[in-house]
């Protein structure tokens, strides 16, 4: 039965108080271990149309009198549009539709970052629309830009409050230690890069309008979509039944939609807005830079008595305060944590979330900090984690619903054992050691969330849900849990996905999520429909319900009969059985987390500052795994995303101008398969007794969490050399083996 | 009308002169297995096969391929490596694995046993953004089954 509870929804460290509908989750969960289907790896339904072409992306949707738009955007951090004049534009060649400025939501005259949209046009072809941007008439104020985020910061130009936290005593906890480490750390603005940039397809139906669009939120560009055009919600449908990449940059409706809207209204054809590689780099969303300033202090047997952070986030001009603060005030059981975060607000395009945004910054800072602090207590660096674990919510005293961090640590130790002997392998040029680094991340989803399972007279199942799959293989997981549940072999299942118009409300594919989310309202769905079969099979087979089961495609009775599924569903001609799910409330008073530790081992050239990462150690802590090849692809996924982070990605602007410079993927490097180590991946694989019908949590983001620190970790091992910046170029090693050579005399006339 | 040979058929085409060969399979042939993801030449998403030979289409002229034969991911769907793919789940979003297979399949082509070296310098051009590349060097090591 549906009923409203009041409950907390978390997306990405975001908590809010909310209303929610939920519905009682009756089903218990499978024992631990691999089931039939679920536990056991399954290739992904998907992987043959995508691997063959066939896989229709927005981009490939081909509408008849199809029109492309190309979009004029400020070349400008900070501008004024003084003059506007669309007469050519919209006499060129093939031009079907022009839509000027003040004509879409949040597309005026100002421009406050470079890239903002003023105008857009609409042609025949996407090259008679660009060659009409260039026909558009503008004169340009420009204005001087505020790019620098201390200068915000100092001027009070904030995104949103600054947030304070404090617990306990910081000062006292300061007082009471016998060792304190202070230092400061830097991270660099990032680019989601996702290989297909984001685009659309607006088609307007009478009054209704069909939107194809990359995204990794269905539902929510259809409420927010609704609400700027004036429609009743179920006036726009989205589509997205296969999309390439998002991380985070694809969860809300972008105004490139608002203009294919208002340009297919216009012209009465369906509109396509591709963002090109180079938009994509500009305004497509980005990991904000942050400078922290980070104080860890302890007590000589390493208890820690105080953390502190002061960060700063340079936000550009949008987006949201990021929590760069979790890690540091949820990874250790300390008593006095204070922080502060700035959120300043630039001439410089808006940040958008990126895969775990807040904790990979604020991880990296605390974990590099952690170390340090470490080898000025000589406490071996897992020890120290050990000794300051948090049995329960260091905020709050809450327990968790389940922590197995420990276990992670247990497994840990025979890797770590091993860093005498990787040190062994360093000669005069290649200084070799290992480093490692803790996880902390949400990833519990929560209601609501709404499945159905159809089940047909031919004895197969077909999931029908408004989710969408951004690559995570969450299709395949929830074909493998309805599987599961219906005791069908996998074969037998179908689903469809990708179409608010064609299954309820799922949620957000961001914040470690859908399969938390929507995996218990799968099975929920499942068992429904089982139900059915079970209350038919009972009338038919003359057999009390309770001595019935589903397995292997057949009903089992207790007492010894068997028969095959479609003895019962055969019965139904074109009738059809229809189970419904939903996801249950998260627990009451439980703080659901994810977590884990990596290890990484490193070889460093000291004369020019080559780092060679040779092998990095994963393991984690996720509850129940679904499908452990697609859990094998998301570790090894975030970590190549956080070595691109660690060395080689870097959005570059012009201090002076605010003009990006790094537009390209030749010059935006992210890795290549050249690139990538040795990973070795671990999932502790214990279902959280408390979470829902599954006990499944998230793994999208906890891989990407802990990579740079233990990088950095691994260098100072091999070298001395701390490492505060990323990303780690040849330079900053440089710069930090010449600070540790600098240094070494002096501890060395201290002791 | 120009003419272009694709997968073994003989396709004629209409396009202004400076068209892309990836402009022209996705938006006049429809063959939109072909994926333009930087447009430019730096990401190798738009790979396809020019007599064999691994090319990026986003950056090649159509009027340039002349009677070359063309080999898109439409011609290699029963390519074996399509099953080693799927089954080392060397794909996540799919989009960058037409060129990655398209790549591929040039590799073992002209070296049926590459070892680790020769899949990292042969596929080096070839982005993923989702980082399935420990899965892409599984899945060509073993592409024979």
């Amino acid at each position: 039965m549906a009923r409203l509870i009041k409950s907390e929804k978390e997306v990405e460290g975001r908590y809010e108080e909310v209303w929610t509908l939920v519905d009682e989750d009756a089903l218990e969960q499978w024992p631990a271990g691999p089931g039939e289907v679920v536990g056991k790896s399954a290739p992904r339904l998907d992987g043959y149309e995508k691997a063959r072409g066939q896989a229709r992306y927005t981009g490939d949707i081909r509408l008849p009198g199809l029109a492309d738009a190309a979009l004029l955007r400020s070349p400008y951090a900070k501008a004024r549009v003084k003059r506007i004049d669309l007469t050519k534009a919209t006499a060129a060649p093939g031009v079907v539709a022009v839509v000027g400025p003040d004509e879409v939501k949040g597309a005026g005259k100002e421009a406050d970052f470079e890239g903002s949209a003023v105008a857009a046009v609409a042609a025949e072809t996407l090259a008679q629309a660009e060659a009409a941007v260039q026909l558009i008439d503008v004169e340009w104020e420009e204005l001087d830009p505020l790019l620098d985020a201390a200068e915000a910061v100092a001027r009070e130009s904030f995104v949103s409050d600054t947030r304070h936290y404090e617990r306990g005593d910081y000062e006292r906890g300061l007082g009471e230690a016998e060792a304190v480490v202070e230092a400061e750390y830097s991270t660099q603005t990032l680019n989601h890069n996702p290989l297909e940039t984001h685009q659309c397809v607006c088609e307007w139906r009478g009054d209704s309008i069909d939107v194809y669009v990359s995204t990794q939120y269905i539902w929510g560009i259809r409420n927010d979509l609704a609400e700027t055009l004036e429609l009743p919600a179920d006036k726009v449908r989205v589509i997205c039944e296969f999309m390439g990449g998002g991380f985070g940059a694809k969860n809300g409706v972008g105004n490139y939609i608002l203009f294919a809207a208002e340009l297919a209204r216009r012209s009465g054809r369906p509109v396509r807005c591709a963002l090109s590689r180079r938009e994509e780099n500009v305004v497509g969303g980005n990991r904000n830079a942050t400078r922290q300033r980070v104080t860890a202090a302890a007590r000589a047997d390493g208890t820690l008595t105080a953390l502190g952070g002061e960060y700063t986030c340079a936000l550009g001009w949008g987006g949201w305060l990021p929590p760069t603060s979790g890690p540091i005030q949820l990874l250790y059981a300390c008593e006095n944590v204070k922080t502060v975060e700035y959120g300043a607000k630039l001439n410089l395009p808006p940040m958008a979330a990126f895969r775990a945004p807040g904790f990979v910054e604020g991880t990296w800072s605390l974990e590099c900090v952690l170390d340090k602090l470490a080898a000025q207590l000589g406490i071996d660096p897992l020890e120290l984690r050990k000794l300051n674990y948090a049995h329960a919510d260091a905020m709050d005293g809450r327990p968790f619903s389940s922590k197995n961090l420990m276990e992670c640590y247990h497994r840990a130790e025979p890797h770590w054992e091993r860093r005498h002997e990787v040190r062994g392998r360093s000669d005069e040029i290649w200084k070799r050691g290992m480093g490692m680094a803790s996880q902390v991340w949400y990833g519990g989803g929560g209601p609501p969330s709404y499945a159905w399972v159809r089940l047909g007279s031919d004895g197969r199942a077909n999931v029908v849900t408004a989710m969408q799959d951004i690559g995570t293989g969450t299709r395949t997981a929830m074909a493998m849990i309805a599987a599961e549940e219906l005791g069908l072999p996998l074969d037998r299942i179908e689903v469809q996905i990708g179409d608010s118009a064609r299954g309820p409300f799922a949620s957000i594919s961001g914040g470690s999520s859908t399969l938390p989310s929507m995996g218990p309202a799968v099975r929920s769905a499942a068992g429904d429909a089982a139900r059915q079969v079970i209350e038919l099979a009972a009338q038919r087979y003359e057999r009390e319900e309770r001595l019935l089961s589903l397995k292997g495609g057949r009903i089992v009775s207790s007492d010894g009969g068997s028969w095959p599924l479609e003895d019962i569903t055969g019965l139904l001609d074109d009738g059809q059985i229809l189970g419904k799910g939903a996801r249950g409330p998260n627990p009451t008073g439980m703080r659901v987390l994810t977590f884990g530790i990596q290890l990484a081992e490193v070889a460093v050239d000291v004369g020019t500052g080559e780092v060679v990462v040779e092998k990095v150690i994963a393991i984690h802590d996720v509850g129940r795994v679904i499908n452990p090849l697609g859990a094998r692809s998301q570790i090894e996924g975030g970590i190549i995303q956080a070595l691109g982070h660690t060395f080689s990605e870097v959005r570059l602007d012009d201090p002076h101008t605010g003009a990006v410079l790094t537009k390209t993927l030749d010059s935006y490097k992210v890795p290549t398969i050249a690139d990538v180590p040795e990973i070795v991946c671990d999932l502790v694989d214990v279902p959280d007794t408390h979470l829902t019908n599954l006990g499944s949590k998230g793994l999208g983001e906890p891989p990407i969490v802990p990579t740079a620190a233990a990088i950095a970790n691994a260098i100072r091992d091999a070298t001395g050399a701390d490492v505060t910046s990323l990303p780690i170029t040849r330079e900053e090693i440089l710069r930090a083996l010449r600070e540790a050579r600098e240094r070494r005399p002096v501890a060395a006339g201290a002791a | 009308m120009p003419e272009l040979r694709v997968n073994g058929h003989v396709h004629t085409f209409d396009a202004p002169v400076g068209r892309t060969l990836a402009e022209v399979l996705r938006e006049e042939l429809g063959l939109t297995g072909t994926k333009i993801a930087c447009g430019e030449g730096h990401c190798g998403a738009c790979t396809v096969q020019l007599d064999g030979v691994p090319v990026l289409s986003c950056i090649t002229l159509v009027h340039m391929v002349g009677e070359r034969d063309v080999t898109t991911i439409e011609g290699l769907r029963d390519h074996k490596l399509v099953d080693a793919f799927v089954r080392t789940d060397a794909l996540q979003c799919g989009f960058c694995t037409p060129g990655q297979i398209v790549s591929a399949a040039a590799l073992v082509e002209a070296n049926p046993d590459p070892s680790r070296d020769e899949i990292r310098h042969g596929m080096a051009g070839n982005l993923c953004r989702c980082g399935t590349y420990p899965r892409i060097e599984e899945a060509i090591s073993t592409w024979q089954g």
